[in-house]
């Protein structure tokens, strides 16, 4: 079965591998693209789960490390655009740190691809949709985290 | 070994909850003086959570298994009840939720349905009628963000919902008691913006007893609305409706009016705006200024002497560039406040207008400078309008390029009777009066070249109807031939003035223009178009072209939406709260839009808009008081290294370090606070509670998904 947009849906069931991916966005910008992607009725796979903050500046490095600790295989950051933070300029703050956690995942040899920080406004629902899409399809493509598969052995 | 995992996972969410332990107390002992809670339990392993899944019909029921996420819920470490319903958000639903927290001593509450931003206010309430704090509430996001985008994927979105579910329990049974702080509000009210939009919602603001800054760009308040010649369908004259406004809204002793002026610098939150207004130096005195200089009985009165006698000429604007004006000048004669201004762009300073004002007036002052005015208002309307789309750019109708190809608005100031014709229509070329005028709809609008601009720009095709009957009305045997792709008359009495141009006798061509030529010699325009109702090739020769330009957001839309924190949609216009529930409400408390600035609308529908946004914008300076939601932040003292990072960090100014104990640390000015986080995500120490998105709390939503999910 196909569905409108750039994927498939694959096939579900007992033992096989879905990603795992950890949306962490804030209240004003993307958690309202998203929104707005729902009211449009923008189709996109279902394998990430949101947690909602009220500004990507409140997003400590760790959670995203938490996150991959715990087994997560792709993390995605969003936020509003640069100069649209509702709070002035949480999100360069934010990003700031989040090319810190890049950085650091290269050099512990995971791949830096798992982890995203994306810009979707409030306007962008069919944004967040390709946005989705796209970290799904990559995350898909990179297959289950190397620190599950760690913790397996 | 299911069972073993299940434990595995309730017993690392209870460790994160001792960790948690510790630090409540800090949080009671701060919240001691608050009023007594309902219920004051800390929620840790005790807590008691309530789940309530919603079908929205079946907008959610339809793309999921309702049955299965009830299931699952169940096992939910801390889920006490699990509860569905056909509409979570109706009266017996939420009375579901009332009956569910007594009987079944629930500690907190998570409603599976829509999106917070849509009911969170709905289902707070609910959990408060039902005996808890409001703030003991947490929404799962099931349709907006999953059965909605899911809804060919069936045990992909059950899954989802599943997941959000244990997320939204993780946090619940953390969430603790919160009390909203009341401030007061200021009894004042800002409008930026004077045309209609402006106008209108400052003189409802004045009416209701509420101070009213209003600031406006231009020299004069009227905006776009003053250019119009005719306004549809009624066709009366728009200076004729418009200047009693203006008057109006000088006159008013509520409105304090700031024209050539713009906002410099905004701080502050809902009730207490610190608004830092610009007011440019326009080298002309009022009478006020004049006497507060000691001028007794100067200042300007509008004579005019010292524009008879500036020898600099400019084009005036006003009039699209189509009439000269000196470097010290009015719009034109029906300007609010009539107060000359001089562009000091073009000034000489020779000082002769200095002359010819006299020394009883004395209302020159070539050395003028900037002035910033501090005011501090409770609530704020934008009204910022727009500009005219340039439509050089579609190259391919050849403004700018054909002297005989013209704007519409330039049509409006030549038409109309206090224009730089006096109200004859005439070719730019030779002056001489069109007898075939081509009207050009959609000229850079429903575009999707990526030139123009993909929206309708909703009021063309009325004023091009309009155009039309002032053509046929004006000049005898003028045919007006109007090439469409629709005739968008949606609105009252519209669909009716339609018809009766038509039976007026104007030409209707449904095609897109695709390309204008201009025959050298007479100047002579070439439209050429696909007839798509008759199927068949234009070439159709007229005098004069007026293209029906798009318009977009004014040139310091931006600019300005930045300063009071409102977002914009991708074609730069402001975007309101909710487009259907909260058309003129933003995201920013205390903010709202009147007029075209949020999307174009034609003269009725701006003049509603802005008594609805002066409507909302009065209810917070009427109630008095407005409650900030509790999410400032907190410092842990024990923890807090006093470093200081964070104090930088927070642009609010809302943080300081001050001695305490003999060491120093973080104190957080809560009035100041507005709750972003950013310290609170930096803090190295983890000395930051962010009330509501406490770390403990993000956390356990983390844990949730990624270790209580695997089924």
């Amino acid at each position: 079965m196909s569905a409108p947009g750039n994927f498939a849906i694959p096939e579900r069931g007992p033992g096989i591998w879905q990603p795992k991916i950890q949306g962490i966005v804030c209240n004003w910008c993307s958690y309202a693209g998203a929104d707005l992607a729902g009211g449009g009725r923008i189709q996109y796979p279902p394998d990430i789960r949101i947690v909602r903050v009220m500004c990507t500046g409140r997003i400590d490095a760790l959670f995203v490390l938490k996150a991959f600790a715990d087994g997560a295989d792709g993390v995605l950051v969003s936020g509003c655009h640069f100069g649209d933070c509702h709070y002035l300029e949480g999100n360069y703050k934010a990003a700031k740190r989040m090319f810190m956690v890049k950085r650091l995942m290269k050099s512990i040899g995971l791949d830096d691809r798992r982890f995203r920080m994306t810009f979707v406004s409030a306007s962008e629902g069919a944004k967040w949709g390709a946005v989705v899409t796209d970290v799904v399809n990559v995350i898909r493509e990179l297959g289950p985290s190397p620190i599950t598969e760690f913790k397996k052995q | 070994m299911m069972a073993e995992k299940k434990k595995a996972t309730t017993k690392k969410t209870t460790s994160k909850k001792e960790d948690t332990k510790k630090v409540a107390p800090v949080k009671q002992e701060v919240k001691k003086q608050a009023p007594a809670a309902v219920s004051s339990t800390t929620q840790q392993g005790d807590a008691r959570i309530g789940v309530f899944i919603c079908h929205c019909g079946t907008n959610i029921a339809g793309s999921m298994d309702i049955e299965a996420v009830q299931e699952s819920s169940k096992a939910i470490p801390h889920v006490a009840y699990v509860d569905n319903y056909k509409y979570m958000c109706s009266m017996p639903g939420q009375t579901v939720i009332h009956k569910a927290i007594k009987d079944h001593k629930l500690t907190g509450v998570v409603v599976a349905a829509c999106t917070p931003r849509l009911h969170e206010p709905t289902f707070r309430t609910a959990t408060k009628d039902g005996g808890l704090n409001p703030f003991r509430f947490e929404m799962a996001n099931i349709r907006d963000q999953n059965s909605w985008v899911h809804m060919h994927d069936r045990v992909g979105s059950t899954d989802k919902a599943i997941d959000a579910i244990k997320i939204a329990v993780a946090k619940a049974a953390l969430l603790q008691d919160l009390f909203p702080k009341s401030v007061p509000v200021e009894k004042a009210a800002m409008v930026v913006g004077a045309g209609v939009a402006g106008m209108q919602a400052s003189l409802d603001l004045a009416a209701a007893g509420i101070k009213t800054y209003l600031v406006e760009a231009d020299t004069s308040i009227g905006g776009r609305m003053s250019q119009l010649d005719k306004t549809f369908p009624t066709l009366d004259c728009s200076q004729c409706i418009l200047t009693p406004k203006m008057v109006d809204v000088g006159r008013d002793t509520n409105i304090e009016l700031y024209t050539y002026s713009e906002v410099h610098e905004v701080e502050g939150y809902i009730g207490n705006f610190d608004v830092t207004i610009r007011k440019k130096a326009r080298g002309v005195m009022t009478p006020k200024e004049a006497e507060a200089k000691g001028i007794v009985g100067g200042g300007c009165n509008g004579c005019g002497d010292c524009e008879t006698a500036c020898p600099v000429v400019k084009p005036n604007m006003f009039e699209v560039g189509m009439k000269p004006r000196k470097a010290i000048y009015i719009n034109h004669p029906q300007v609010v406040p009539l107060i000359y201004t001089i562009d000091f762009n073009s000034c000489v300073k020779c000082g002769i207008c200095v002359t010819a004002c006299g020394p009883e007036k004395r209302a020159i002052d070539l050395e003028m400078k900037d002035e910033f005015i501090k005011v501090k208002v409770g609530t704020a309307i934008l009204a910022t309008g727009y500009d005219i789309f340039p439509i050089e750019k579609k190259e391919e109708w050849g403004y700018k390029r054909y002297e005989n190809v013209i704007t519409s608005l330039e049509f409006e100031r030549l038409i109309c009777a206090s224009g730089p014709t006096g109200g004859h229509l005439v070719r730019p070329s030779d002056g001489q009066t069109p007898k075939r005028v081509a009207f050009v709809l959609c000229a850079g609008s429903r575009d999707n070249t990526g030139t123009g601009k993909p929206y309708c720009s909703r009021f063309c095709c009325m004023y091009s109807l309009k155009h039309a009957h002032q053509i046929i009305e004006k000049i005898p045997g003028c045919i007006p031939y109007l090439f469409y792709m629709d005739i968008r008359s949606f609105g009252k009495m519209y669909e009716e003035f339609y018809y009766r141009i038509q039976d007026e006798g104007a030409k209707f061509i449904r095609g897109r223009v695709a390309n204008i030529l201009e025959d050298k010699k007479t100047k002579n325009l070439h439209v050429m178009t696909d007839d798509t109702l008759l199927d068949r090739p234009v070439d159709m020769e007229v005098d004069m072209v007026v293209l029906a330009s798009a318009v977009q957001p004014s040139a310091d839309t931006n600019r300005t939406r930045k300063l009071f924190g409102v977002s914009c949609s991708m074609d730069g216009w402001l975007l309101e709260a909710h487009p259907k529930l909260n058309p003129c409400g933003t995201t920013t408390a205390g903010v709202f839009l009147a007029g075209v600035c949020q999307g174009p609308k034609d003269i009725p529908d701006t003049v509603a808009s802005a008594e609805g946004a002066a409507s909302a914008a009065s209810i917070p300076i009427h109630k008095g008081e407005v409650e900030l939601e509790p999410y400032f932040a907190t410092c842990i003292e024990e923890k807090c290294a006093g470093c200081g990072m964070c104090v930088n960090l927070c642009p609010y100014s809302a943080l300081s370090l001050v001695e305490k104990d003999g060491r120093q640390v973080m104190q957080v000015t809560e009035a100041k606070c507005k709750g972003c986080g950013t310290c609170g995500g930096f803090c190295p120490g983890g000395a930051i509670w962010m009330n509501h998105f406490t770390t403990p709390q993000i956390v356990a939503q983390i844990d949730a998904f990624l270790l209580g999910g695997e089924q």
